[in-house]
């Protein structure tokens, strides 16, 4: 009984660690490579996408998934909204922005992405 | 080849698509022949992309007509009209909802005669070799139908997984993967668990995969009813153009469609017809049925001059215009846009939610281990099985969804709706600030009244002085100025025959009037203080100018020579349903206050005719925002509502700006939430959406929370100690797949919502 409570603690502190406490690998240089932001099984990937500042920028999405939450991106800070066509590049503009980090996500916050602005 | 130029030519890089070039030569031959259209520096084509990126000075129909002419087709790349996307949209909706419910009947199919099994009494137990055979059967054909039915669910959760997200998937895919990894380990090692804990739960996998996505597939169904109002709009838009252009030396009129109608081009439209693009009337009249857009339920009359606007209908004339705006920047499209965009937006109300979702997946996930191991430390036998069901009931009754679309289904029906009614609502912010509003400021011109304020009295001071004379002078002094009584005047003073003549040395002097120098003679033309600050006697016709602002009327004095030549009165109708509307707003609960440059005395007659008890009267357009801070002052939440024109500080500075009788232009930048047609009870229909619609976002909010606060302590067996309940699986996934649908239908109630 020992054994299963350690590993039930020791099961908690992955969540905790794998969740939140984890830091994101290197974001992908969108000035960089030309990338395509795939939407599918509930994740943008890439999904920390680095973008320079005070410059417009365009970034195209590819929708492979058919749930509607998915046909629609979300850049709250900066009030962008746009509509993915399924099977369909779709270039996304976004105007310029300060430094930081913006996070871009479905209505329902179950696909999140983060853009670096630098 | 045919090679044709358009009269228009555009100075720009364009992008189109090309349909039908299958193979690589087709680049060079669709190269060359569009290098050979006069105007084009270059063409280069992308044929992985069946791009082709042409700059130079031409238009974009020139091109696709070039390229039709050698046999392929083409369009511009930005162009995929809304309606279009919306189509696809509708088709790739179809398409998963189809997929959800043959994924649903699947795994239906076995779960409810299993369950059917389990509920008669069936042994759902692994006791002996025949059992744990027909067991591994099952549970092996249970796990086909979870890859088929399900396998959205774990690629997703995977995906996330890796990526160090969770979401609705990671919650499925470990709820029915519990289930069945603990079946199979009964299957395999019934010896190794006590006796009553070999319960096998591989209907519970099934009937879960197959509720959620029974309720996945509802919901889509739903969803598609929010955005009817979009739908709607995006119909109005006319798919063709008939244009007259120029074709081998003459013109004619050509049916096109609309993408390639170009600034300038003229359209002709016939009686019944949808006005394409917006555009100025160059020939003919007509009355347009403008209700789509402003809600304003009166066809408009239209003469040569006048503005039409896309999505309109005209009702009885024919007429020629010319087109001045297009595409995306005609207003119907800005609208579509704007309408669109504020329904993705987030009223602050919603932030609490956003917050909550980013952590509750990782929590419940804790939440389902926590329960597991209370259960396998201090429950009663089949401690191992209660654990089991515990944890996966957590799991699976828990859904960040409900939470995550509480808000947006809200926003995005409300949102709709206030478009349909005429009332556009930049974002979820003014949306919620709107319900909120305990003070409303009312510009009077323009807003409470007409706008178009007319002559009405001309009282003559000194007899010397002809009323024709006077209005010459009245009107000379004022076709300098822009004020709206100016305009008044010079325009009653035209529809007398009067021209007015040139002026010199003009000076505006704002809050007073004007200056200026007519055939040698000193003319001053204001108000009252402009007459006192230079000394002009009134003799006794004050009194008469206060008669005159009792009615309603603005008096001007006129001073020739600093002598005092009439006294000329201007009224500006109120608006048939500014009572009506003042009335509706008033019986919220919301204080009125009206503001106005104009003298106290006729201010004062105004509100009174509209049952307005406070007034700011003589306030001048710099100290317009002032009025508005000290009504926030106050500690009240201000509305300002105006026509945008003189007023944009104040509207930027209340808590919401409302622009007010802007017609179909929607580039008002400072305002919050723009009412398309005139009326005052576009604003009290607003003001009832947004109250509506954050009705509805509470409700939803309060149905998400209350669900998951009192459903995850059920399912982890809260109840058991005391009422001996402990809930069943399958019912946690039925009540986490409808509690979605729930919130979706809520939203839609909205729908039904009437302003008035």
């Amino acid at each position: 009984m020992m054994m299963i409570n350690i590993l039930g603690l020791a099961l908690i502190a992955l969540i905790v660690w794998w969740f939140w406490l984890y830091k994101p690998a290197q974001a992908v240089d969108s000035s960089i490579e030309n990338i395509t932001i795939v939407v599918n099984d509930g994740v943008y990937q890439p999904s920390r996408i680095k973008i320079a500042a005070g410059k417009k920028t365009t970034l195209q999405f590819l929708r492979k998934d058919g749930s509607s939450c998915a046909a629609t991106v979300l850049f709250p800070d900066i009030e962008v909204s746009e509509e993915l066509p399924l099977e369909v590049n779709k270039s996304v503009v976004l105007p310029p922005m300060s430094s930081g980090e913006y996070s871009f996500h479905c209505p329902m916050k179950m696909y999140i992405g983060t853009l670096i602005v630098e | 080849m045919n090679k044709l130029t358009s009269q228009n030519p555009i100075v720009n890089t364009q992008e189109l698509i090309i349909d039908g070039a299958s193979c690589a030569s087709c680049v060079g031959k669709i190269e060359i022949a569009l290098k050979n259209i006069p105007g084009v520096d270059s063409a280069e084509m992308n044929f992985a992309l069946r791009t082709v990126s042409v700059t130079g000075q031409v238009a974009a129909d020139s091109l696709i007509k070039t390229i039709e002419a050698i046999g392929y087709n083409a369009k511009s790349a930005n162009d995929t009209s809304d309606d279009e996307l919306l189509d696809e949209k509708e088709i790739a909706d179809q398409k998963y909802y189809t997929r959800l419910m043959q994924q649903m009947w699947v795994a239906l199919g076995l779960g409810i005669p299993l369950m059917i099994y389990s509920i008669a009494g069936g042994p759902m137990t692994v006791d002996t070799t025949l059992e744990r055979g027909v067991w591994l059967f099952i549970g092996l054909f249970c796990a086909a139908i979870m890859y088929f039915s399900g396998k959205h669910f774990y690629i997703g959760a995977w995906k996330s997984f890796i990526n160090h997200t969770a979401n609705m998937d990671t919650l499925i895919a470990l709820g029915t993967g519990t289930a069945w990894i603990y079946s199979m380990v009964v299957v395999f090692f019934p010896m190794a668990l006590p006796e009553m804990a070999r319960h096998v739960y591989f209907e519970a996998s099934a009937m879960i995969i197959g509720l959620i996505n029974l309720g996945l597939a509802l919901e889509v169904k739903a969803r598609g009813r929010t955005s009817e109002a979009i739908k709607r709009l995006i119909g109005l838009q006319a798919k063709t153009a008939r244009v007259v252009r120029e074709l081998e030396d003459k013109k004619q009129a050509i049916d096109i469609a609309i993408e390639q109608v170009q600034l300038n081009d003229i359209v002709r439209v016939r009686p019944g017809e949808k006005i394409p693009v917006d555009g100025v009337v160059t020939q003919g009249h007509t009355s347009i049925d403008e209700s789509m857009l402003t809600g304003e339920p009166m066809p408009v009359e239209k003469v040569e001059g006048d503005e039409v606007v896309a999505g309109t209908l005209n009702k009885s004339g024919s007429i020629l215009f010319k087109a001045t705006r297009v595409g995306k920047d005609t207003a119907l499209a800005q609208i579509i846009n704007m309408v669109k965009r504020a329904q993705n937006s987030k009223p602050p109300i919603g932030r609490l939610a956003d917050i909550i979702s980013a952590y509750f997946v990782p929590v419940i996930m804790i939440t389902a281990i926590v329960s597991a191991l209370v259960w396998l430390n201090f429950g009663p036998d089949p401690a191992l099985a209660f654990a089991v069901v515990s944890a996966t009931s957590v799991l699976i009754i828990a859904c960040p969804c409900a939470l995550g679309l509480a808000t947006p289904m809200s926003v995005m029906v409300g949102v709709g709706k206030a478009a349909e009614a005429g009332v556009l609502i930049r974002n979820g912010e003014a949306l919620q600030t709107a319900s909120k509003i305990t003070a409303m400021i009312l510009d009077k011109t323009g807003t409470i009244t007409e706008g178009s304020p007319k002559v009405t009295d001309v009282l003559i001071a000194d007899k010397s002085f002809t009323e024709h004379y006077i209005l010459t002078v009245a009107s000379s002094i004022e076709s300098g100025s822009e004020h709206p009584l100016a305009q008044a005047i010079v325009d009653s003073t035209i529809e007398k025959g009067i021209e007015p003549e040139n002026v010199t040395d003009f000076h505006a002097i704002a809050g007073h009037g004007v200056e200026a120098i007519f055939n040698g003679h000193q003319l001053l033309f204001g108000n009252q203080k402009l007459m006192l600050k230079n000394g002009v006697s009134l003799n006794g016709f004050v009194e008469q100018a206060q008669q005159l602002a009792k009615d309603a009327k603005t008096p001007m004095y006129l001073a020739i020579d600093n002598k005092l030549a009439a006294i000329i009165a201007v009224s500006d109708p109120i608006k048939s349903d500014s009572i009506d509307a003042i009335k509706r707003l008033q019986a919220n609960g919301i204080r009125i206050v009206m503001l106005t440059g104009d003298n106290r005395a006729t201010a004062n007659a105004v509100a009174k005719k509209v049952g307005i008890n406070e007034v700011f009267a003589e306030v001048l357009p710099e100290d317009k925002a002032n009025k508005v801070a000290k009504l926030q002052a106050q500690g009240e939440i201000v509305g300002m509502t105006g026509d945008g024109i003189n007023d944009a500080p104040a509207l930027a500075l209340a808590n919401v700006g409302f622009a007010i009788g802007t017609g179909t232009d929607v580039a008002i930048e400072s305002a919050d939430i723009t009412l398309m047609r005139g009326s005052l009870h576009g604003l009290a229909d607003a003001i009832a959406v947004s109250k509506a619609t954050l009705r509805n976002i509470k409700q939803n909010l309060f149905g998400a929370f209350i669900y998951n606060v009192a459903g995850v302590p059920f399912a982890a067996g809260l109840l058991y100690p005391v009422f001996g309940l402990m809930l069943n699986p399958v019912i946690a996934g039925a009540a986490m797949a409808f509690s979605s649908l729930t919130v979706v239908s809520n939203a839609n109630r909205l729908r039904l919502f009437k302003p008035q």
